[in-house]
């Protein structure tokens, strides 16, 4: 049992948990991921860690509602626990100092992205740092992100907050502008991070983004996280989860992620009638857990 | 053959111990166990097990003991089956095996213990799997987990890594040593492919859970959501954690895919991955558990390959109400690798071989799921490096099966995380680490591997005879402090 030490919500569907793991603490590096089992039926889901702090012996997360078990996770509260928690998953994002990098995040993709944005600035880089969201109450880590940029810029869809539009106008601008940009590192939504790809691949500008498929174990296992990179399988969890953006087979991407579409459809229809009693369930797991000694 | 030893229990001669048949394994009718995922085999009674152990000849040099792996003293502990000391039996067992209640139902018995049987040769070989079966059962049943005794500490540290069948053996046998072992599992649950490999039909999970319960007792320590190599290295085990000994036996890791066309559309799986889903992550309880699994109901379903993995996916498939079920196998039925009793239960089962048969695509329906498979029949020609002959495609034989899921079983590969964080570990060509076949130890000072991380896909029981020999190994480096 991985005990929440603090979780609140930063955006509407969108919390943050500070989460007490010591060891993935330790190891943690921007990029890098976990996967965790809220409770002994749960599945098993990747999130990417926001950020650690080594001393404390915990990590951040930052979760949106969207099925049934990131809905269950964001029913808990500071005080409950995670069944399982494995990490640091995954490559961590290649460091460097390459010049000037543009770092996009798309909703709660920032999350993801902010790790790596504040490692590159630290590296040296000139950091331009474009954010995007639906609207104005989703845009999130404004302020975290504007500390590790040297230039920041936001889109909001319906034009609630800053600029009407999405965050591929910008780097469109950024490009015609003459802007040199040496690397994209974009994290967010399959279709963001594909346009981003198509206005990048015509300027030949290196390109990373950071890819969430179905898994399982996390550790190359079980080859169900299988993307199409330069037509050749790779598995996101251990060559991954940031791949060349321009090698990507996006459109296999999309259908992979639709194979279990009708379980999640349920699954979410069940979570919303039996939320309490799912609740209520996974209270009682946790304090039978407390009483074996919360044991790992 | 020899004369039984005078103290022997058995009150038959020789001769009447030839005609006793070899008692059989009472098991679920195929009709009845295709739709449930219980285990098919249901395990002797006592009688049963007495009339078989009656069916022993004693021999003075003893085939089956030599044939095992793990060395485990086949005709003592029938002996006390005869005698009707069930629980000695079962402490006779766990001199050499730790997981007896597994070994008594994943062995290939055929390859070891009973392959080499005496009356194999004459009528049918004693059934030995089945008799350590029985006492592991019955000694699950009745022990007291406070009989369980414990060595005095040597005050010695060794790490395992990985909970499968070569960890737990390791950690089974250096524990009796007196020394403090901790086990380090990447996943959620203890047992490695026992666990996420295995169905319930074939090993239950409870039986897992209980060995696993009585190394605890014996003062085994897990601790599981840790992947070595990227949560903790091996060096800083040794360095930071004070570990005087590591263990390395993660298994063979990475599924293989054949590199022909149409491998990602949606309804084509690895075995590790289908395999996984059901037995770690009980999907075939959805929606009680939350991990999806397709409908595989009145879907036509086929798996690649011929051994015990491959039979284990298709059968697993059967159970999910999949229509037709076929094992696509590129050389011929003599020369599956899987266990012949599951062979058999397959076969009664239902499912279909197509041998002599390889897949060159997979088909799609247009909207990305899998729609068939393209192949071509196959005739054997001459024996290659594996010694079995080698299948070759018979040009413009190709032919389709319309398929919904199509299931990959042709083997795995070596993971690299613990060979790429691990300075100093010497591998193979194939990335598999280096281990002397006797002590386990790799190029790295008190570092030993076994089972499939070295030597690639193999089985339950051989793993546990690495895991055996490293054991010994370590508490002999342990104690004498040279390498």
């Amino acid at each position: 049992m991985y005990k929440i030490l603090h979780a609140e919500f930063i955006a509407p569907g969108i919390k943050r948990f500070v989460i007490d793991a010591p060891r993935i603490a330790r190891k943690q590096q921007p990029g890098q991921f976990v996967i965790l089992r809220v409770y002994e039926e749960g599945e098993r889901i990747p999130l990417t860690i926001e950020k650690s702090d080594p001393e404390r012996g915990t990590i951040n997360i930052v979760v949106q509602s969207i099925g049934k078990t990131t809905n269950l996770l964001n029913s808990l509260e500071s005080g409950d626990g995670i069944r399982d928690i494995v990490g640091p998953l995954g490559r961590p994002s290649e460091i460097g100092k390459f010049g000037t990098v543009v770092v996009m995040g798309g909703g709660v993709g920032t999350a993801m992205a902010y790790p790596s944005a504040a490692a590159l600035k630290r590296a040296g880089n000139r950091v331009i740092t474009i954010l995007g969201a639906r609207s104005k109450d989703l845009v999130i880590l404004e302020r975290e992100m504007r500390e590790v940029s040297d230039a920041l810029m936001v889109t909001t869809d319906d034009g609630t907050y800053a600029d009407k539009g999405f965050v591929t106008d910008k780097l469109r601008q950024l490009v015609e502008n003459g802007t040199r940009i040496d690397l994209v590192l974009a994290v967010g939504p399959i279709p963001m991070m594909r346009a981003v790809a198509d206005i990048t691949r015509k300027e030949n500008i290196r390109t990373m983004v950071s890819l969430n498929p179905i898994m399982i174990d996390g550790t190359g296992m079980c080859g169900g996280c299988r993307v199409l990179i330069d037509g050749k399988s790779e598995f996101a969890c251990v060559d991954g989860p940031e791949f060349d953006a321009h090698r990507i087979d996006f459109a296999v991407l999309v259908q992979r992620n639709s194979m279990y579409r009708v379980a999640e459809q349920k699954s979410m229809g069940d979570f919303q009638l039996e939320r309490e009693s799912l609740l209520e369930k996974v209270h009682a797991e946790q304090a039978e857990c407390a009483l074996q000694g919360g044991g790992r | 053959m020899t004369q039984p030893a005078a103290k022997s229990p058995n009150p038959l001669s020789l001769k009447e111990r030839m005609k006793v048949p070899r008692q059989p394994m009472p098991e679920q009718p195929p009709l009845l166990r295709v739709a449930n995922f219980k285990e098919v085999n249901l395990g002797y009674s006592e009688d049963f097990a007495r009339q078989e152990a009656l069916r022993c000849l004693e021999c003075a040099k003893a085939a089956c003991v030599n044939d095992c792996p793990v060395g485990v003293k086949v005709k003592e502990f029938v002996q006390l089956i005869v005698a009707g000391n069930f629980m000695e039996a079962a402490a006779k067992i766990r001199e050499d095996n730790v997981l007896p209640a597994i070994t008594g139902r994943v062995c290939p018995q055929e390859d070891h213990c009973e392959g080499g049987c005496l009356m194999g040769k004459k009528v049918t070989p004693l059934g030995i799997g089945y008799l350590e079966r029985f006492v592991a059962d019955y000694e699950q049943r009745y022990m007291d987990p406070r009989n369980i005794k414990r060595a005095s500490p040597s005050g010695k540290k060794v790490a395992i890594v990985g909970s499968g069948p070569s960890g737990l053996t390791a950690a089974g046998d250096l524990v009796q040593k007196g020394h403090e072992v901790h086990v380090f599992e990447a996943l959620h649950e203890l047992g490695g492919v026992l666990v996420y490999g295995i169905p319930e039909f074939r090993l239950p999970k409870q039986i897992i859970r209980e060995q696993i319960d009585y190394m605890r007792a014996m003062g085994v320590q897990f601790e599981t959501n840790v992947v070595v190599g990227k949560t903790v290295t091996i060096s800083e085990l040794m360095e930071e954690e004070g570990f005087d000994a590591v263990f390395i036996g993660t298994g063979a890791g990475s599924p293989l895919f054949m590199g022909i066309p149409g491998e990602h559309w949606n309804g084509v799986y690895s075995a590790n991955e289908f395999l996984t889903r059901i037995n770690l992550m009980h999907a075939y309880e959805f929606p009680k558990y939350d991990e999806p699994m397709l409908d595989f109901r009145g879907k036509d379903v086929a798996v690649i390959g011929g051994g015990n993995t491959a039979l284990d996916a298709i059968r697993s498939a059967l159970r999910l109400g999949a229509g037709k079920a076929y094992v696509i196998y590129r050389r011929s039925e003599a020369e599956m690798p899987a266990r012949k009793e599951e062979v058999k239960h397959a076969k009664q089962e239902g499912i279909e071989f197509r041998v002599l048969t390889n897949p060159i695509e997979f088909l799609s329906d247009g909207k990305g799921w899998l729609s068939g498979v393209r192949c071509v029949r196959m005739e054997l020609g001459e024996p290659d490096a594996s010694g079995r002959r080698r299948p070759v495609p018979i040009e413009g034989s190709e032919f389709e099966v319309p398929l919904s899921v199509a299931v990959i079983a042709v083997g795995t590969s070596a993971n690299p995380l613990i060979q790429s964080t691990t300075p100093g570990l010497a591998t193979n060509k194939k990335n598999y680490i280096e281990a002397d076949p006797m002590t386990q130890r790799t190029s790295r000072r008190g570092v030993f591997a076994g089972g499939d991380i070295v030597t690639g896909s193999a089985t339950v029981i051989l793993a546990m005879g690495a895991g055996r020999r490293a054991a010994k190994s370590i508490h002999e480096y342990l104690t004498a402090g040279t390498w």
